[in-house]
């Protein structure tokens, strides 16, 4: 599935022995692969791959993080991988939906590649319905966190100082039965899918997430990458950590061409 | 829309996310289920059936790839139109294979004899040069069925050394600039390549943040 680059580094640049994977979900407001746009614009990650799949609808256009003439005319395609060594991070950036039914398999061989690449942790960024909390989610912080197992040791105890919360369980019967408690991100696309599969296949896997509902959602996406870079420390957090993530270019007319000036 | 005060309307997520597709999936499988699905699934594979080297009726794919310079694939009802309007004629171009597929929005027609109004997708080459291959695809290809068409029609051909052009169009409202596209003089062209094309490109390139997507995407 992951087809690398010929950059004439070799098998170099897709080695990611004891990287950090970050992955979107694709999601409610798409926040998990804006943020995501920002991670690879700010720290200038290069592209090393793509993966070669048949789950994912097709689309291509020209490099979405052109800063110029001379790099604007590199095509990228809906699932393409980027490499910072020096941080030990790989990202995976998906820029399309699903096919239905395909979801499934694809969270089969990423979890896989995962494997094979011995990448040692998994980050995914995600987010839920906003509309869907309860009364105490209403309050307080929209960002959440969930660790598997084999995370928790690691990183559990930096996740409390930290003071970040925990994604809440609900009931799995509501009304009926409330002690039998279930994992329930709506909107989340295939969050809980992959993160149930880590837990049984002993990945290494943090999901983090925002409550957030459809609209602008580039300040959602700005939120997610801070509270994402409290932990990793990818960028030098100062007191407007806003202003240090890049815009990518392709953040252009996300809600379309200019209005005719005939229309007033 | 809402259509009563106090309706409340679950939004569609631009993220494509069905909670209600993911929520079948959680529960097993039946044996009827997976039955049905396997019916789905063959009803909506694609046939790639090529003409004998020999020249008589469709047989199966052919077995070895063949080797191909060109490949230049229309993509749409305008683009298979402006094939059949300034490129094709029966005296240069022969019929050399056929796609055959089925699903929601078309199913391609039996017959190489096409109206231009129907769903079709053909293969065509030059008898000067074996080796320039064309092809009308005017039937829809579903997002399931793209990939499938993409292996099985590149399976059948040599990629050494070929350069393939894709003709597609696209209405005038997608596209995104900054002035409004009612302004816009229209029809105009853009282009993507890929690094390894080196010839000059006849029009300007796609700027950000355009994107295309289905089967000439795939």
């Amino acid at each position: 599935m992951f087809v690398p680059c010929d950059r004439g580094g070799g098998s170099s640049s897709s080695d990611f022995n004891g990287f950090t994977l970050l992955v979107p979900a694709v999601s409610v407001g798409n926040v998990g692969q804006l943020a995501t746009d920002l991670v690879i614009s700010t720290l200038n990650m290069t592209k090393v791959g793509y993966f070669y799949t048949d789950c994912l609808v097709p689309m291509v256009g020209n490099n979405p993080y052109a800063t110029a003439e001379e790099n604007s005319m590199e095509l990228s395609i809906n699932a393409e991988v980027y490499s910072l060594p020096s941080k030990k991070l790989v990202v995976l950036q998906i820029r399309s939906p699903f096919i239905k039914n395909k979801y499934r398999p694809f969270c089969q061989t990423l979890l896989s590649w995962v494997k094979s690449s011995k990448c040692a942790r998994v980050v995914l960024l995600s987010s839920s319905h906003a509309y869907q909390r309860d009364d105490e989610q209403l309050l307080g912080t929209p960002l959440r966190y969930l660790l598997t197992p084999d995370l928790e040791k690691a990183v559990g105890g930096l996740m409390r100082e930290l003071n970040w919360k925990e994604m809440e369980k609900v009931a799995a019967y509501p009304g009926l039965n409330d002690t039998e408690k279930v994992l329930h991100i709506p909107g989340g696309g295939i969050t809980k899918l992959l993160f149930t599969e880590s837990c049984s296949k002993g990945i290494q896997m943090a999901v983090l997430l925002k409550f957030c509902s459809e609209g602008d959602n580039i300040p959602d996406a700005f939120a997610l990458v801070n509270y994402l870079n409290e932990w990793l420390q990818l960028i030098k957090s100062e007191v407007n950590t806003s202003s240090q993530w890049k815009i990518p270019s392709s953040w252009r007319l996300l809600f379309g061409s200019g209005l005719p000036p005939a229309l007033f | 829309m809402a259509t009563f005060f106090g309706e409340v309307v679950v939004a569609p997520s631009r993220a494509g996310v069905d909670d209600e597709e993911s929520a079948e999936e959680a529960r097993e499988e039946t044996p009827e289920d997976r039955e049905i699905r396997r019916e789905l699934e063959k009803k909506r594979e694609i046939d790639v059936l090529w003409a004998s080297p020999s020249g008589a009726s469709p047989e199966g794919s052919a077995a070895e790839p063949f080797a191909c310079s060109e490949f230049i694939v229309a993509i749409g009802r305008n683009a298979a139109a402006f094939l059949s309007s300034f490129i094709l004629d029966s005296v240069c171009w022969e019929v050399v294979g056929v796609v055959k597929l089925w699903n929601e929005w078309c199913r391609t027609s039996n017959t190489t004899n096409v109206l231009p109004t129907d769903s079709f997708c053909l293969f065509y080459r030059l008898i000067s040069d074996p080796t320039v291959l064309l092809c009308q695809c005017s039937c829809y290809v579903a997002e399931d069925q793209q990939f499938q068409w993409l292996e099985k029609v590149f399976g059948c051909m040599q990629k050494e050394g070929l350069q393939v052009t894709i003709l597609s169009t696209c209405p005038v409202a997608d596209y995104k600039t900054q002035e409004s596209t009612l302004t816009l003089p229209s029809p105009f062209l853009k282009a993507l390549k890929t690094k390894e094309f080196k010839e000059q490109v006849c029009c300007p390139l796609l700027e950000q943040p355009n994107i295309v997507r289905d089967l000439p995407a795939a």
